[in-house]
Formats: C-alpha cells, sequence, structure tokens
C-alpha cells in the first residue's frame, strides 16, 4: 500500500466572475483516512467538492485526485472515484439488481468482471433475495447500505460522501458510520460533509470552510483543544460565526 | 384547540404503502409543536393533509375549527404554509414574490410589514434578485416571509432546516422564538433531533406512527433506562468490545463518547468501568449521564420495530 496522498491540493482556486467561490485552499487526505469537510451554507464546500471530482475545472492552483491531475484528466478522475449523496443515490424504480447493473455499467464495469462483483455485493449485503425487488421497496437502512456499496463496486480508493447521512434515523446514520469505518480500514480514503456535528467527531481529520477559505483543519481533538470547546459543534459555531458571505 | 388530528390513516399505491397509521394529537393555539422524526415517519404526509392538499384515507382533522374537507376554504385563508420543498417563484424577484402572495389573501405588504419585518431586514438588500437565485438561507427566509404575510393563524412549516448548517438552523429557530409574542400556532417538522429542545411539546414520529408526545422534559424525565457515558481514546474498539459485553443492551458513539445502556439498571458505572479496564481498556472513564432525545428515539425505535 502506497502512503502518498490520495488528494493533494496547493491554493486551489475557483472564481466566478468577481466572485472567489473557493480560495486558495491547500489539503492533503492519505490513504485510509476519513476526511471531514465542513462549512456552513454558500462557504464554498459545493464548489469544490466539485473541482476535486472532476466536474468543475478551478481557476487557479493545482491538484491532485487519485494521482490525476483535476486539469488535464478529469475524465479519469470521474472513473476512479466513488461518490454517492444523500438526496441522489439510486432509482427507486429500478429493481436493486439494475441498480447495480446500471451503476457498475456507469463505472465502466462490463460482461463477466460487471457480474462478479454484483454477486460479491448481494452476497456482501445479503440482499440475494432481494435482488428483484424494487428499490423503493427496500427499509432506508438498506438503501444507505447498498447505495454506499454501489458507490464502491469499481473498488475506488476514494469516495465522496456528501451529506450521505441527511434525514436518516439515529440508528442507521450510526450503522452507517461503522460502514465508513470498515471501508476506511481497508485503506479506500472517506471525503466526507455532514450538518451533523457529532458525526464531525467521528472523521480522523475535519477541515472547516469559512468564505471560501479552509479555516481550521485537525483531528476533531485537536481542534476541540485549540477553540476552547467541548463538541465539534462549538467548534463550528465559533468559526462560521464569523463568516462574512451573505448565504 | 388550533389543531385537532384523530385517528388518520393515510397508504399510498392502492394501499400498499401505508404513511400515516393512526396519528392522533392536538395543538393549542399559539403552541409550537414539533414533529420529529427520520425521512419516511409520514411528516409530509400529515402537513399535505392538514393543509387541505391531501385527502386521509380515514380519520377526521381541524385546524382552528374548521374541518379539512369541509371547511377547506376557509382553512386555506388563515394558514401559512411552507413546504419541504423551496416553491416559490424562482423567476420573481424577492419583492414580487412577496407582494404576489399578499395579493393573493387580499392584504398588501405594507399593512402587514410590522409582521416580517425582523426576517425581510435580512433580506432587503436582495430585493430586486430573482428568488431562484438566492443562497439557500435566503430563500428559507423569504419563504417565512410569503408565509408569514398574510398574517395566518397557524404556521406549518414543514422540515424548514433540512438541509441548513448548524448556525443558519439556529438562526431559523431565533427568527420562530421572536413570533412567539404573536400567538401564531407553529406546527413545524424536522428530522434533526435536537431541534426538540426548541419546541414547546414535540411527537416523536417513525414509519406512520407517533412513538411519544410530551414536553421534551417530560419524555426525558419518564424515560426508565439508565445511560452511562463512555470516554476513551479507542472509541471504535470499546464499542466492539461493548456489543459483546453480556451486561450491556445497546451501545452507540454521540460524538466522543459512547452512550451505553445496560441490561440491569442496578449496574453501576464503576462495575462498568472496571470490567472495561479488567479487559484491558485502560484509559476508559464511565460516568451517569442524563439521557438525550436521541437515546430515547433509538430505544423507541426499537420497540416499534419490535427488536
Amino acid at each position: 500500500m502506497s502512503k502518498e496522498a490520495i488528494i493533494k491540493t496547493q491554493n486551489l482556486t475557483k472564481s466566478f466572475g468577481a466572485f472567489t467561490a473557493v480560495d486558495k485552499i491547500s489539503f492533503e487526505a492519505m490513504p485510509g483516512e476519513i476526511f471531514g469537510f465542513l462549512g456552513a451554507n454558500g462557504a464554498g464546500k459545493t464548489t469544490a467538492m466539485k473541482m476535486l471530482s472532476g466536474l468543475l475545472k478551478p481557476s487557479s492552483g493545482t491538484a491532485s485526485v487519485v494521482g490525476f491531475d483535476v486539469f488535464k484528466q478529469s475524465e479519469m478522475i470521474k472513473k476512479n472515484i466513488g461518490y454517492m449523496s444523500q438526496k441522489f443515490s439510486l432509482y427507486d424504480d429500478l429493481t436493486v439488481e439494475e441498480n447495480i447493473a446500471f451503476f457498475g455499467g456507469i463505472y465502466g464495469l462490463r460482461g463477466d468482471v460487471l457480474k462478479l462483483a454484483q454477486m460479491e455485493l448481494l452476497e456482501r449485503l445479503q440482499l440475494m433475495d432481494q435482488s428483484k425487488k424494487l428499490v423503493a421497496s427496500l427499509p432506508l437502512g438498506w438503501k444507505q447500505k447498498l447505495s454506499f456499496s454501489v458507490a464502491m463496486i469499481h473498488k475506488p480508493r476514494l469516495v465522496f460522501l456528501d451529506e450521505p447521512t441527511g434525514g436518516v434515523d439515529p440508528i442507521t446514520r450510526r450503522q452507517f458510520w461503522e460502514m465508513i469505518y470498515e471501508a476506511a480500514e481497508n485503506g479506500v480514503t472517506i471525503f466526507v460533509t455532514t450538518h451533523y456535528m457529532d458525526e464531525a467527531e467521528y472523521c480522523s481529520r475535519v477541515s472547516i470552510m469559512v468564505d471560501g477559505k479552509i479555516a481550521a483543519m485537525d483531528t476533531p481533538r485537536a481542534l476541540k483543544e485549540q477553540f476552547g470547546a467541548k463538541n465539534m459543534d462549538e467548534v463550528f459555531y465559533t468559526l462560521a460565526r464569523g463568516a462574512k458571505r451573505g448565504e | 384547540m388550533s389543531l385537532i388530528v384523530k385517528n388518520i390513516i393515510k397508504t399510498y399505491d392502492k394501499g400498499n404503502v401505508l404513511a400515516l397509521d393512526n396519528v392522533s394529537f392536538e395543538v393549542k393555539q399559539g403552541e409550537r409543536f414539533g414533529i420529529i422524526g427520520p425521512d419516511g415517519a409520514g411528516k409530509t404526509s400529515l402537513f399535505r393533509i392538514l393543509t387541505t392538499l391531501l385527502l386521509a384515507d380515514s380519520g377526521v382533522a381541524s385546524v382552528c375549527g374548521n374541518d379539512v374537507v369541509l371547511g377547506f376554504d376557509k382553512i386555506r385563508r388563515i394558514s401559512g404554509y411552507m413546504p419541504g420543498k423551496f416553491s416559490l417563484y424562482q423567476d420573481l424577484s424577492v419583492e414580487e414574490n412577496l407582494n404576489f402572495f399578499a395579493t393573493v389573501f387580499g392584504t398588501t405588504v405594507a399593512e402587514n410589514m410590522h409582521l416580517i419585518k425582523d426576517i425581510y431586514v435580512q433580506i432587503e438588500p436582495f430585493k430586486d434578485r430573482p428568488a431562484g437565485k438566492l443562497s439557500g438561507g435566503m430563500k428559507q427566509k423569504l419563504a417565512l416571509c410569503c408565509a408569514l404575510i398574510h398574517e395566518p393563524k397557524i404556521l406549518f412549516l414543514d422540515e424548514p432546516t433540512t438541509g441548513v448548517d448548524p448556525v443558519s438552523r439556529k438562526e431559523f429557530w431565533d427568527m420562530l422564538d421572536r413570533l412567539k409574542s404573536r400567538n401564531i400556532t407553529i406546527l413545524v417538522s424536522t428530522p434533526y433531533m435536537d431541534e426538540a429542545s426548541r419546541c414547546d411539546r414535540i411527537a416523536l414520529m417513525q414509519t406512520g406512527k407517533i412513538l411519544a408526545i410530551d414536553t421534551l422534559d417530560n419524555i426525558i424525565g419518564s424515560y426508565k433506562n439508565k445511560v452511562f457515558g463512555v470516554e476513551t481514546r479507542q472509541m471504535h474498539q470499546l464499542s466492539q468490545f461493548f456489543k459483546t459485553h453480556k451486561a450491556v443492551h445497546s451501545c452507540y458513539p454521540f460524538g466522543d463518547t459512547l452512550h451505553v445502556t445496560p441490561k440491569d439498571a442496578l449496574l453501576t458505572s464503576i462495575e462498568l468501568e472496571s470490567s472495561c479496564k479488567s479487559a484491558g481498556f485502560q484509559d476508559v472513564k464511565v460516568f451517569d449521564i442524563v439521557p438525550n432525545i436521541e437515546d430515547i428515539f433509538m430505544n423507541l425505535m426499537g420497540q416499534n420495530n419490535g427488536i
């Protein structure tokens, strides 16, 4: 296992006209790290994630993601990362099997490789006898698990989770974090955004964006010490309250 | 009573999906009542029935004395409704949206400015901007202004803080606090359990059922199970250990602390701590805590699911 950074950015910037949405952010995320990416609405999180996942060309700075350059190799980045969000994950009106085949296909798996990956996934989640059921009929907890597994079907070294637990019940939310830990233990880098501050505590490191810049970045423990706060909620509140940008 | 809901049942897909399972509750005039539950609890179905946009299969409900079926037109005049999905006109400006909603309800913005002033000053600098071009937080403020502009007797706020960051969430509830003196009844739903503390009374909901209704203090006060807080640097390993621990009923992480419910209420924190230490976890600290709303919700969920 190489110990090279999976994400490495230097002064990464995105401007829209006179507005600098992301302002010179620099950070690294290592293999197996759970990197929490926090910030108030409008701080620039979504723009930063779009650049890192190859969907948006940066204005300046440098960044490499899973070994590819965000300026020149965005298509290779898209193929080699996983992505999941609560808002968009699975198709409710396709069956479990069809969803796996569809997303597997999108991630470039074909023929026997796809079939094998599909079988493995169904077995691991013990969803064999549910494979012909519509995703809409699955309990929320199973949808979450399936959607995470589908995002990882091509065995990426990096997965982006964009508010994966929004609106999810407290038990399912915690079960979901167990899956995140398991993937991280297997060396996958997890890049996760959340509005639940208790979840920020589960990250290896956390960055907090304010007005386009990374205002703080460290382990949750160190951040709490630095800000003399008893929990991450207080750390977040101290930093985000100072935001100038009208959100 | 501002709101009376009795034995409401709602199904979809020819009866195959049970969205609301015999839901009953009452809300007093001027009360702020929170419906708290995750996606799929039935929150939006309930709101749509009470705002007369959807018919229940059975049961009755009334809003300020008007039946939701027979008196639907009266209810529409006295209710303010902020749906979960942003539903203002994206291509009208902030000011135009506000004027539009005032006109529809036969009033003017000037006449009711006093109601929305605190909130409106925050979006006034952008009054010429199309609503679709506002940030999430500003959209939310405009939607609340539009729901208030006709001086409603009751406000229906369906997940107003979903997808909103923690600072903006606090600000939104502070805005509601300032409405308190107007004596407007507020029915508000949220998937964020911590917002229970901002309501006069709450109903905890899951999969169409109400699991508990009361003030937050009473719900916590009547909770019988003992809960320990556990601190350690080895969170993950220790929580695995508790999963196989004979004396432990459940263990869930809450930020940097584990919450442990013992099987036997007589178990002490000292006993639990020493059992961790003899298993090799030296830095463990166990202490008694007051359970919070998520502890209780998870326990009720387990009962609801027959666990």
